[in-house]
């Protein structure tokens, strides 16, 4: 299904604007993440396109072209997985599965088939018959996924699916949660403030900031040209330099490192793993602290840059705190974006 | 356990005034099966006026219980819907409609007869019937069965359960029917025993109200205290705890399954 917004906003009651007037068009079978910190309006926007929130008048939201904007989410035809899961405390894992296909009014072996194919589809076979409060938070995770897809519903919508999770169990159930909306095949749009969960599973990551969207491109787009400085740090956890920009040169405390481009009144950003332990480079440093993460150590450096700066280093071995290094970090790996002050 | 005089003394406090509570109750029901309660015990135990009760009485009894069951059914229906507005609609508004609503808890019954005496006596039909009963029960138990079913209703995420369900496809009337009623069933259950147990044994109202062609079971109580000989009044006593107490015991243990909810 296609799904259209335009000029989505939300002002609550009291005049907090959740959502600032927003554009969104998401194509057939498409996975995108609405992605940002607490209180972006990502939420919202999710409920709005549910129908369960109304959004200020002049919004349109079109289900391939139709207008729904007036429908309320039980006549939408949306799955919903929420944050908290909502399964009915009062039913079997077969029972919450089939409340959908039930509501439809369908025969009874008709229902009982479905749900069977969404039991197995989630590898739920062996908790079918359980109450839903006797399961793990994974597997109850699953169930409102069962849930919600039974009913073979025009676009599915999950509210941070993965946060309710340990962290562990966070890592595996993403990589399955990416693999099992694949192969459903569904429209599918999902909120997290989590990045790698955004990337991991997202054909296109709306990043979302103050009621906004700020940009929406593929993961790879997203982090190899950040539009704002607000994306850069929120994807890929850039470090701004500070400095200030001259004759398409950075100057730092450390020394000078030449740009790719240059434009005046940007702030210069790196990403911790284009900055290189390098005995030629441009930049002096001091090593403050090594940690040692397995594949690699993370070295904090202070004196090149105003601010604390990290390097992802790769080797059989690392420097010592205390020493005295040199840096050097590639032009095309810095990026130059206008301050936040001039977007926000 | 008695190793100290502190603890000793402990006890035996306790035991005083258990027997404080108990003697009386004790002394009440051995006047019912005894044959003659002014030559004491020695005049023999007998089930005569206990059957003398119920001869006398039945009625009563039956009417009791008939009117605490259809003030089950009406404190139901307006309660149930009630708590689950108030438990989705929380705010002054709702708070203030909870305490009106409490009010007839704190105003003494006496006074609430006497309003609805002054506001339907004039309705015979009405007034004589046990209806009117009804109404004035309804008053007092509604609060009771409003509150258990709002605390349980209060305890669980019923804004998000209501969304699951209206993402699957369900209108209002489903989501109350498959989610709100099931989730709240252990409140429901507390208020439930607590109104019938409450409608059993109301005096206050019901004395006023009544008529002698209306004569619950705790004013018969009263009438054969006031009008016949100790024992079949002792006897009567002895009727009402064999109702009662099976009822109180099962609601306690339904507002501690309800409690455990709650945490």
């Amino acid at each position: 299904m296609t799904l259209t917004l335009r000029s989505i906003a939300k002002t609550f009651a009291g005049g907090t604007r959740a959502l600032l007037p927003t554009d969104l068009q998401i194509e057939q079978g498409e996975i995108v993440s609405l992605l940002g910190p607490s209180g972006c309006g990502k939420t919202t926007l999710l409920r709005i396109i549910a129908g369960l929130e109304t959004p200020d008048p002049g919004a349109t939201v079109r289900f391939d072209g139709e207008d729904v904007t007036a429908l309320p989410v039980e006549k939408r035809q949306v799955g919903m997985v929420f944050q908290s899961y909502a399964l009915f405390p009062n039913m079997s894992v077969r029972k919450n599965i089939g409340y959908g296909l039930k509501m439809q009014n369908l025969p009874k072996a008709e229902i009982a088939a479905r749900v069977e194919e969404v039991i197995a589809l989630c590898r739920l076979e062996p908790y079918a018959d359980r109450p839903v409060t006797a399961l793990s938070g994974g597997q109850r995770q699953r169930v409102a996924l069962a849930r919600a897809v039974a009913p073979r519903p025009r676009l599915l919508l999950l509210d941070e699916p993965l946060s309710a999770l340990d962290a562990a169990l966070r890592g595996q159930l993403r990589d399955e949660l990416a693999l099992l909306l694949r192969s459903f095949g569904i429209t599918a749009i999902f909120v997290t403030h989590d990045q790698d969960e955004a990337m991991a599973i997202a054909d296109r990551v709306a990043v979302m900031s103050h009621g906004r969207v700020v940009q929406i491109g593929t993961p790879e787009a997203l982090y190899r040209n950040p539009a704002t400085a607000f994306v850069a740090r929120f994807v890929g956890a850039a470090m701004p330099l500070g400095g200030r920009i001259e004759d398409d040169r950075l100057h730092l405390p450390g020394g000078a490192l030449p740009l790719a481009s240059a434009t005046v009144g940007h702030q210069a950003f790196v990403r911790a793993e284009d900055v290189r332990l390098d005995p030629d480079g441009a930049l002096a440093a001091r090593v403050e602290t090594v940690t040692f993460l397995g594949t690699h150590y993370r070295v904090a450096l202070s004196g090149a840059t105003e601010q604390p700066l990290f390097a992802l280093h790769s080797g059989l071995s690392a420097p010592a705190p205390g020493d005295s290094v040199r840096l050097s970090i590639a032009p095309g790996a810095i990026l130059t974006l206008p301050t936040e002050d001039r977007i926000a | 356990m008695l190793k100290s005089p502190a603890k000793l003394l402990q006890l035996l406090v306790t035991l005083l005034a258990c027997a404080f509570l108990f003697v009386p109750t004790v002394q009440s029901v051995l006047a019912g099966v005894t044959a003659n309660y002014f030559r004491g015990l020695s005049s023999g135990l007998t089930l005569k006026w206990i059957g003398e009760v119920w001869t006398l009485y039945s009625a009563s009894i039956f009417l009791s219980i008939w009117i605490a069951l259809a003030c089950l059914v009406v404190t139901l229906i307006i309660g149930v819907p009630a708590a689950y507005a108030l438990a989705r609609n929380p705010g002054r508004l709702s708070r203030v409609l909870e305490e009106f609503i409490s009010l007839p808890l704190a105003v003494p019954g006496l006074a609430l007869a006497l309003a609805l005496l002054q506001l339907y006596g004039g309705y015979t039909e009405f007034r004589t019937s046990w209806a009117f009963i009804l109404v004035g029960h309804v008053l007092y138990t509604l609060p009771f069965m409003l509150r258990a079913v709002l605390a349980v209703l209060a305890a669980i995420d019923l804004k998000t359960l209501e969304e699951g369900a209206a993402s699957l496809g369900a209108g209002p009337a489903r989501r109350f029917v498959d989610v709100v009623v099931p989730n709240a069933l252990p409140g429901i259950l507390a208020g439930a025993l607590t109104v019938v147990t409450l409608s059993i044994g109301e005096f206050n109202l019901t004395w006023m109200l009544q008529t002698p062609f209306t004569k619950t079971l705790p004013v018969g109580l009263a009438d054969s205290y006031a009008s016949m000989r100790l024992e079949i009044a002792s006897a009567y006593t002895l009727v009402f705890f064999v109702m009662i107490v099976p009822l109180l015991v099962a609601m306690q243990w339904a507002t501690a399954r309800a409690q455990r909810i709650l945490q």
